[in-house]
């Protein structure tokens, strides 16, 4: 089984990843990231098809591979050690990394709510459209329905428009006057105001509508209507593609995996991006929602602490303050409203993965109790996607894991599994 | 780098744009729904990025393999459980 080892590793190479990973390798360290996609850029810097990699993300990979880091992409982390020890996967086969201090940037994901025929065909993430459209799904004169909760909203509505999509309307959940004092608390923040009248610059053929959410999807073998509630009004929509997702869920698996302390749903982290483990920092959304900026902040002051630069980590701090005030004043604007627990009729499915109804869930007391008796959150997505509405329908938490992450074959677990034995003999 | 690249969907031949990842490759043509799920339910790609593994098809002969994840190469076979 090949074997990797650095100084620095670095999981994740979006805004939070690829900045830490700059700043470690600037300072001189032996970094190595991680990443299971194809290029670097995370979500929010993912590049088109058609292009290398976004402009953002490529500045920063050639900053860090100047000092020396090593990128390997297409891996994916499906365990880990003590040591740190992590194990991973990618098109060659299972390897071993070894590490004296792991950087987490595990990112986040968009939160799904289900409701009745969200399972159909065609109805997507808002951003999970966007990823597939560039990755070369063709949305061209599409019907599209955006709907949900948060900025990204937005942000893909104005993206599929650019791409020649028909968007019919963006569908915000909150209340137009939190939006509205959202907006107006933008000043504290010049460049994400910039972005804003941009945006709405952009949309202004769309309508945006507030107090306004999914109420079922219709359609055969693929979505081709959505009823919306619009301002208590029932509307209904002929439609190609629906995406929609209600704000983020923090991604803290493999922070779980290392013991790390996880509380209200994210890594907990001091000031200086570390977490209750020892070598093991974390930078991101994995620490609280608050938008690339904040994720990359928070990547420099964690590249540098991983790198023994403790001085230099205390520059960026500022910045990821003022950052993570913005994540708040965005938590409090577009949190989601009580209503959308009423979405899911009795034989709506909500673990996708299982087929498990929603009746079936609603006697069970906890998360532990659900699944023994109806395997929600136990296919093959291991609760990605329900263990974030569940969080908000039941108010279970999230965060429970056990290895593997993701679904790898024997053999990779063999050879992982006899690395492990290797590594803690030559400990003891 | 060409242009093109050619895969096999089910059986049919179709041609692709360099860097299209399969589940869109799957979506120009017609093929959304790419899975039953376990109750039967016509299911396709959520997530586009990894984490919902609704996407999953067999390609090259390894079943479960997460479409969205994967970029469309030259003589790649691909199949899903809709044929």
């Amino acid at each position: 089984m090949h074997e990797s080892v650095s100084e620095v590793l670095v999981i994740g190479a979006g805004p939070a990843g690829l900045a830490a990973a700059a700043a470690a390798a600037a300072d001189g360290a032996d970094v190595l990231v991680v990443d299971e996609n194809t290029r670097p850029g995370g979500q929010i810097w993912r590049a088109e098809r058609d292009s290398g990699v976004q402009s953002e993300a490529g500045e920063l990979v050639t900053l860090a591979m100047s000092h020396g880091a090593r990128f390997f992409s297409g891996t994916a982390v499906f365990d880990a050690a003590r040591g740190p020890t992590l194990f991973a996967v990618n098109g060659s086969g299972p390897l071993v990394l070894r590490t004296k201090r792991v950087i987490l940037a595990l990112g986040a994901t968009e939160r799904q709510l289900p409701f009745p025929g969200w399972t159909l065909p065609g109805v997507f993430g808002a951003g999970g459209l966007q990823a597939l459209g560039k990755n070369g799904l063709d949305v061209s004169n599409r019907r599209i329905a955006v709907a949900g909760s948060g900025p990204l909203l937005l942000v893909v509505a104005a993206w599929l428009e650019r791409r020649g999509a028909k968007v019919l309307g963006v569908f915000e959940q909150a209340p137009r006057a939190d939006v509205m004092r959202f907006g107006r608390g933008l000043w504290r923040h010049p460049a994400k105001l910039l972005q804003a009248v941009q945006l709405s610059g952009s949309l202004v053929r769309v309508p945006r509508y507030h107090d306004a959410w999914p109420v079922r999807a219709e359609g055969r073998d693929q979505v081709e209507r959505l009823v919306l509630s619009v301002g208590g009004h029932e509307r209904t929509l002929d439609v190609d593609y629906v995406a929609c997702a209600f704000g983020f869920a923090p991604v803290t698996g493999l922070a779980a995996l290392l013991g790390c302390a996880i509380e209200d749903a994210r890594v907990q982290v001091d000031a200086f991006q570390r977490t209750s483990v020892e070598g093991v920092l974390c930078a991101g959304e994995s620490t609280g929602i608050a938008g690339a900026d904040c994720a990359r902040a928070e990547g420099v002051v964690a590249g540098h602490m991983a790198a023994g630069r403790e001085d230099l980590a205390c520059t960026a701090c500022r910045w990821r303050d003022r950052e993570r005030r913005f994540g708040a004043a965005l938590e409090r604007a577009f949190s989601l409203r009580d209503e959308l627990c009423t979405l899911p009729t009795a034989d709506t499915i909500v673990c996708r993965c299982e087929d498990v109804a929603w009746s079936e869930l609603v006697p069970r007391e906890d998360e532990r109790d659900a699944k023994l008796q109806t395997r929600v959150g136990m296919g093959p997505c291991q609760g990605r996607v329900c263990g974030a509405a569940l969080e908000f329908l039941k108010g279970w938490p999230r965060g429970r894991v056990r290895p593997p992450l993701i679904p790898v074959t024997m053999d990779v677990l063999a050879a992982a599994g006899a690395a492990r034995h290797r590594g803690e003999e030559s400990a003891s | 780098m060409a242009d093109t690249v050619r895969i096999v969907v089910d059986g049919t031949a179709t041609v692709v744009p360099t860097g299209t990842t399969v589940a869109a490759a799957l979506g120009n043509a017609g093929r959304l729904a790419m899975r039953r799920s376990v109750t039967g339910e016509p299911r396709g790609p959520v997530c586009g990025m990894g984490i919902c593994f609704e996407c999953r098809v067999t390609i090259d002969g390894a079943p479960h393999t997460r479409s969205c994840m994967v970029s469309c190469v030259e003589g790649m076979e691909v199949v899903t459980e809709h044929a």
